[in-house]
C-alpha cells in the first residue's frame, strides 16, 4: 500500500497540473492578502479617531477582509478549493483505464481497494500540504506586512480553519473520484464534477428558497406570518446540503468570534443588542460541530460511493 | 516439458460468466498442466478475456470455480496473483515514468525492496532486449516495445504461470517472431506455464503445446494441433486447395464446377478471394480431381491437400458452432467467414460435424 501511496503522491507533486494549481492558489491568496492589508490599514486609520472599536482579533481579519476590488482569502478558498479538489480527483481511475495500467495494477498481489484508498490518501495528503503551506505563508507574510502578532487563540482558530478547508477540498476530491470511477472518459467526469460544483455553489440557494417558498408560503396573511420561521429553517437546511454553504458558515464562525450562531438567532442578535463580547474558541467550535460532522460525513459518503462502485467495477482492457 | 502426470496447475470446473442474457463463458472445463503452453483460440468476443480475468480473480464467475495451483481464484485472489503474471491486451505503462521505473514499481508492489527490484529490472530488461530504451519515458514507446516491456513486467514477480491476452496483436512480423521466441524460451528455460489467448492462428500453432478452440463461451475443441487435424480427417473430411488455369486464365466456369460436384462424395466446392478453388470431400478424391482436369484441358497450379492446418481446423470448428447456433436455418449462405470463400454448403455438413463433436465428448 505504501508503495502505491508514495507513487501517487509523487505523481501529484511532480505533475504540471498540480504545480500550476498550487501556484495559482498561492498567488490568489497573496493578492487577496494584499487587498486585505490595504482595507485594514484604511479602517485602522479611521478607527484611530476613536469612533469605532478595533477588533480584538485583528489578525483573523486578514483572512476574511476583502480588498477594494478583490475577494478575501476565505472566499477564494471556498470558491477555488473545489476546483483544486476536482482537478486532483477527476481522472484518478479512468486515466488508469485509458493508459491500460489499471488491469496491470489490479493483477499485482494487492487488494483492489488498496488502489482507490491509496489514491484518495495521496490526494488528501497533497491537499493538506497545499492548504497548510499556503496558510502558513499567508500568516507569515501577514505578520511581516502588518506587524500584527497573532495571539494563541488566533493561531488555534487559523489552524482549525485550515483543517476545515482541507476537509472541504477533500470532499470535492472524493466527489470527483466518484465520477472518475463511474465515467469512462476523464472529460465527462471533470464536467460532471464541475456541474455539481456550480450547482451547489451558485444555484443551491435559489433552489432552496424556491422549495421553501413552495412548502411554507410566506406573505401578509396570518398563515404566511406563521410560516416565516419554518420557511427560513427549511431554506437554511436545504442550503446546508451544499458543502460550499457549510464551509462558508464554518468560516464565519471560526474567523469571526463575534458571530454567535448560524441560526435565526444570528439575525435577531444584531437587532436585539446582545452584549458585545467574543465567543471563546470552544464555544465557536460548539456552534459548528454539526457543520464539521456533516461535511466530514459528505466526504465519507462520496468516498464510500466511489469505493463501492470501484469494487464492483469490472476491470478489463 | 509438459508434465501431464502431475495435477493440472490451471483448472476450471463448470466455469460460467453471464452478462445479462449473454453467456460470455459457458460451463468451461479447462485443464492446463505445469510447464505447458496452452493456446486459447477464438474469435473476438468468444469469452477468452473473460476467462483470463476470472482466472486472475479480477472478475467473479457467475457459477463454477477456477483454480490455479490448487487455490481458488476468487477466494484467494491475492495468493493467486502472487503466482500468476498477467500480460493484458494492449498493456499500458505510466507514461511519465521510465520503463525501468515502471518495472521497479511493479517489483516493489510484489514486495521486493527497491534495490532488489532495480537489479531484477535490469536483468529482465536485458532478457527482453529493452535495455537500450530502459531510461526513456514509457510514454514514448511503440506498441511492440510496450509489449516487450510488458513481458519484463510480468517476469518481475517471478511467476509460475503467465497469462497473456493477445500478446502479438498489432506488432510487426519481425516483432512477432522475436516475441514468439521469447515466449517459447520462457516455457523451455524457466518452466513457466503459459496460457495464451489469441485469434492469431499461426502464432498459436507455433508456440502452443495444446490449443482450445473457443466459440460463444464454449470450448468446442481441445487438444494438440495435429490431433485436431487428424480428427477432422478421420471423420472423413478431406480438403483440397488449388488454382486451375485454362488458356492462361483462371478457370471457374459453371460447367467446371458442375463437373467437380459430380465426383462422388464431394461436399463443398468454393472459390477463395485469391481465385483459388477449395474442394471438400468425404474421402480422398485427389486422383479423380486430377483426372477431371486433365480431361478438361485445365492446368493445375499449387495444389495442396489441407487438413493439418490450424486455419482449417479453426474454421471448421467455428462454422460448426455457428451452424449449431443458428439451427441450420441458413445452409446456403455465402461465406463471410474466415476462409473468405463463396462456397455452396450442402446439408449434411452440420450433421457430420456434430458427429465430430459427439465423438470428442467420449
Amino acid at each position: 500500500m505504501h508503495v502505491l501511496y508514495r507513487k501517487e503522491l509523487s505523481d501529484h507533486i511532480n505533475s504540471t497540473r498540480c504545480q500550476i494549481l498550487y501556484f495559482m492558489l498561492a498567488l490568489v491568496c497573496f493578492i487577496a492578502l494584499y487587498g486585505a492589508e490595504q482595507t485594514l490599514a484604511q479602517s485602522a486609520s479611521q478607527t484611530s479617531d476613536g469612533t469605532t472599536t478595533v477588533s480584538k482579533f485583528m489578525f483573523l481579519l486578514l483572512f476574511t477582509t476583502s480588498g477594494s476590488n478583490i475577494y478575501s482569502i476565505s472566499t477564494f478558498l471556498g470558491f477555488l478549493g473545489p476546483v483544486f479538489g476536482i482537478m486532483l480527483g477527476f481522472d484518478a481511475i479512468n486515466e488508469e483505464i485509458a493508459q491500460g495500467t489499471l488491469n496491470r495494477l489490479a493483477a499485482q498481489p494487492i487488494w483492489r481497494d488498496t488502489i482507490i484508498i491509496s489514491k484518495f490518501l495521496a490526494g488528501a495528503t497533497f491537499i493538506f500540504l497545499t492548504v497548510f503551506s499556503i496558510g502558513g505563508l499567508v500568516t507569515g507574510i501577514g505578520m511581516i506586512g502588518t506587524g500584527l502578532v497573532p495571539s494563541g487563540e488566533e493561531v488555534a482558530r487559523i489552524l482549525f480553519y485550515l483543517l476545515m478547508a482541507s476537509i472541504y477540498i477533500c470532499t470535492w476530491m472524493a466527489l470527483a473520484e466518484l465520477f472518475s470511477v463511474t465515467c469512462r472518459h476523464a472529460a465527462t467526469s471533470a464536467l460532471s464534477s464541475i456541474a455539481i460544483w456550480l450547482f451547489l455553489t451558485m444555484f443551491m440557494s435559489l433552489l432552496a428558497s424556491g422549495i421553501a417558498g413552495m412548502v411554507y408560503p410566506t406573505g401578509q396573511s396570518v398563515q404566511g406570518q406563521m410560516n416565516t420561521l419554518a420557511n427560513y429553517n427549511l431554506q437554511v437546511g436545504l442550503n446546508r446540503i451544499s458543502p460550499y454553504y457549510l464551509f462558508s458558515e464554518v468560516t464565519t464562525i471560526l474567523m469571526n468570534p463575534n458571530v454567535r450562531s448560524t441560526n435565526l438567532v444570528s439575525i435577531l442578535q444584531s437587532s436585539d443588542s446582545a452584549i458585545a463580547s467574543y465567543l471563546t474558541l470552544g464555544q465557536s467550535l460548539l456552534q459548528i460541530i454539526p457543520h464539521i460532522v456533516v461535511m466530514f460525513a459528505e466526504m465519507i459518503a462520496f468516498f464510500a460511493a466511489a469505493y463501492i462502485s470501484f469494487m464492483r467495477k469490472e476491470i478489463r482492457a | 516439458m509438459a508434465d501431464e502426470t502431475k495435477d493440472p496447475i490451471i483448472q476450471t470446473v463448470n466455469l460460467c460468466k453471464d452478462y445479462g442474457e449473454v453467456h460470455a463463458v459457458d460451463h468451461l472445463n479447462l485443464q492446463v498442466h505445469p510447464g505447458e503452453v496452452f493456446g486459447l483460440l477464438g474469435p473476438n468476443g468468444a469469452g477468452k478475456t473473460t476467462t483470463t480475468l476470472m482466472l486472475l480473480g479480477l472478475t467473479e464467475p457467475t457459477s463454477g470455480h477456477a483454480f490455479i495451483n490448487g487455490l481458488n481464484c476468487t477466494r484467494h485472489s491475492l495468493e493467486v496473483k502472487n503466482l500468476v503474471g498477467y500480460l493484458p491486451d494492449n498493456v499500458g505503462f505510466y507514461p511519465a515514468m521510465t520503463g525501468r521505473d515502471n518495472l521497479i514499481f511493479s517489483g516493489m508492489m510484489n514486495g521486493l525492496s527497491e534495490a532488489d527490484a532495480g537489479k531484477r529490472a535490469a536483468r529482465e530488461l536485458e532478457r527482453v532486449g529493452m535495455t537500450y530504451a530502459a531510461d526513456r519515458n514509457a510514454g514514448t514507446y511503440s506498441r511492440g516495445m510496450r509489449q516487450r516491456l510488458g513481458i519484463a513486467d510480468v517476469l518481475m514477480k517471478d511467476p509460475k504461470v503467465i497469462i497473456m491476452d493477445e500478446p502479438t496483436a498489432g506488432i510487426d512480423p519481425e516483432g512477432v517472431r522475436a516475441m514468439t521466441v521469447l515466449i517459447r524460451n520462457l516455457a523451455l528455460e524457466e518452466h513457466i506455464t503459459l496460457l495464451i489467448s489469441s485469434h492469431d492462428l499461426y502464432q498459436v500453432q507455433r508456440i502452443s503445446d495444446r490449443v482450445g478452440i473457443f466459440v460463444h463461451g464454449k470450448m468446442i475443441a481441445c487438444g494438440k494441433v495435429q490431433d485436431l487435424g487428424r480428427q477432422l480427417q478421420n471423420e472423413g473430411l478431406y480438403m483440397f486447395d488449388f488454382t486451375a488455369e485454362k488458356n492462361g486464365e483462371k478457370e471457374w466456369s459453371p460447367e467446371f464446377q458442375q463437373k467437380i460436384r459430380e465426383i462422388p462424395d464431394v461436399t463443398i466446392v468454393g472459390r477463395k478471394v485469391d481465385g483459388s478453388i477449395h474442394v471438400e470431400a468425404k474421402r480422398d478424391i485427389l486422383l479423380e480431381l486430377q483426372k477431371l482436369m486433365v480431361e478438361q484441358g485445365i492446368a493445375v497450379r499449387e495444389m495442396h491437400q489441407t487438413g493439418g492446418d490450424l486455419d482449417e481446423i479453426y474454421r471448421k470448428y467455428f462454422e460448426k458452432a455457428e451452424e449449431e447456433e443458428e439451427g441450420g436455418k441458413s445452409n446456403g449462405r455465402s461465406g463471410q467467414n474466415a476462409g473468405g470463400e463463396e462456397a455452396d454448403r450442402p446439408v449434411g455438413l452440420k450433421a457430420k460435424l456434430a458427429a465430430v463433436r459427439s465423438r470428442r465428448k467420449k
